[in-house]
């Protein structure tokens, strides 16, 4: 049986103190924004956890690709792991921007293009799954599984500039958007650094939550194998 | 890909070394060869048959007629809704097809034939593409003037034509290599729409708004970057099958 790396429990107690203190920040340091008030500081942890929704499909994606290059089953469990916290991740993104947008677009959803492409994008790894839990034989799963995050993964990049190329009300922070989007600002010197800040903090919980999974993922291996040599 | 095709020594289909060798020899005139036999295979099989062809166009006027009493089709809400309802009936239709034309050849083990083949495998799946895109253009090819005919309006546009084209060669390409997954599962009737969907809701979108844009005779500036949109997500999907249809058929 693999043993728990020692590291492991350190990240755990770094991730935990990271976001408490990423927590603190967005109330006490971030000044509440003017026309919004409170509810913008949803924002902070909004982009954070979609950042690592798709980090989670980038990794998901180079690890399919590894996989298809070396058939090495290390990195089916990378590629899973990684589509499992994503899947989360973004649907943490989500609920809390349905949160953001009840004041401010004054309704839960809209079918814009930024909330369109995300719930495809949300889609396309469910599908993932499903296509996994539809296929036994487990190197047939991991290649097939492989193929489908290199033809999904065009749902990331179309996500990610939905708001820079359509007409749409959901307001662009980074880089400049639609003028017209509903629920724009300016961000002044400390909303900036707590929101680098929340992105570091969700990277490293990323980094955490993932290894955690992987290690998951061989556990479940060895028992797999162990009930096996049981049979025989 | 080297070293990902069949190991002529531990494939349990063993022998077939100079399979491989001729694989390798086999290039640009035998490529299209292969395409062309495949194709014509599978249309030969529907020539007698005619068993795809006819399911997919019997469903698509299901759909068209469901439609009718779904959104009371009177004048003014069709001519917002008819290129919605033109594409859900061809790619519902399609998925029918897809399902058929790959469901066929794991049956009774053509797949396993096709692929011991001494062609390159992408061939094949070029071939079987090229396929299921002419019976989803013989469909389209019905439906349409059926359509203009039942509704009193002409469907029979250029740019329309043109969309359709388009928008169906990104959509076989992507259903042929995840339909020939999709048998391979275990749950294999269900599986093909849920994977091929969100993957061609771009392409969908883009098909959409060009044909609506094309039947309520918007401007081309209107149009071309959904047309932009349709040509790129062909080239990267004909792209990225063709580098993956091996790690689907391999064994």
């Amino acid at each position: 049986m693999p043993a728990k790396s020692r590291v492991l429990p350190v990240l755990d107690w770094i991730s935990l103190v990271l976001v408490l203190a990423a927590t603190g920040m967005v109330f006490f340091y971030a000044p509440t924004e003017e026309v919004m008030g409170l509810v913008q500081k949803v924002f902070y942890f909004h982009v954070a956890s979609a950042w690592v929704g798709m980090l989670g499909f980038g990794v998901a994606l180079v690890a399919g690709i590894a996989y298809l290059r070396t058939a090495n089953p290390k990195w089916d469990q990378i590629e899973l792991a990684a589509v499992e916290v994503g899947i989360v991740y973004l649907l943490i993104t989500i609920i809390v921007g349905s949160i953001w947008a009840k004041p401010i677009w004054n309704t839960w959803w809209t079918w814009d293009p930024r909330l369109t492409t995300a719930t495809v994008m949300e889609l396309v790894y469910a599908a993932y799954l499903m296509l996994r839990a539809g296929i036994e034989d487990t190197e047939r799963r991991a290649r097939f599984a492989a193929v489908y995050t290199i033809l999904g993964f065009i749902s990331v990049p179309l996500t990610f500039l939905s708001i820079r190329i359509f007409r749409t009300i959901h307001p662009v922070v980074i880089g400049s958007g639609d003028p017209t989007a509903t629920g724009t600002f300016a961000m002044t010197p400390k909303m900036l650094q707590t929101f680098m800040f929340s992105l570091f903090v969700f990277s490293v919980l990323f980094v955490d939550l993932i290894w955690h999974r992987i290690r998951l993922g061989r556990l479940a291996d060895t028992v797999e194998q162990l009930k096996l040599r049981l049979s025989q | 890909m080297s070293g990902q095709g069949v190991d002529p020594v531990s494939s349990p289909i063993t022998g077939l070394k100079t399979q491989e060798d001729a694989r390798q020899e086999s290039t640009g005139a035998s490529f299209l060869g292969a395409m062309i036999a495949v194709l014509w295979k599978d249309l030969a099989a529907e020539m007698r048959s005619r068993e795809v062809v006819s399911a997919m166009l019997v469903f698509s006027i299901l759909v068209i007629v469901i439609f009718n009493f779904a959104l009371e089709l009177d004048p003014q809400v069709r001519a917002s809704v008819t290129s919605g309802i033109l594409w859900v009936t061809l790619v519902f239709a399609g998925t029918l097809g897809l399902n058929r034309s790959m469901a066929i050849e794991k049956d009774r083990g053509c797949l396993d034939g096709l692929l011991l083949a001494p062609v390159d495998r992408t061939a094949i799946y070029f071939g079987k593409a090229l396929g299921n895109w002419l019976f989803m253009l013989i469909v389209a090819a019905i439906i349409l003037p059926l359509y203009s005919l039942l509704y009193n309006a002409n469907l029979l546009l250029g740019g329309l034509i043109l969309v359709i084209l388009l928008g169906t060669v990104g959509y076989t390409a992507v259903g042929t290599l995840l339909s020939a997954m999709a048998v391979q599962a275990r749950t294999r009737d269900i599986l093909l729409p849920i994977l091929l969907f969100p993957v061609v809701i771009p392409a969908l979108i883009a098909s959409v708004k060009a044909s609506s844009g094309y039947l309520q005779g918007l401007e081309m500036v209107d149009i071309q970057p959904w047309l932009n949109l349709l040509i790129a997500y062909d080239a990267i999907f004909i792209a990225a099958a063709f580098m993956v249809f091996d790690f689907v058929v391999e064994e």
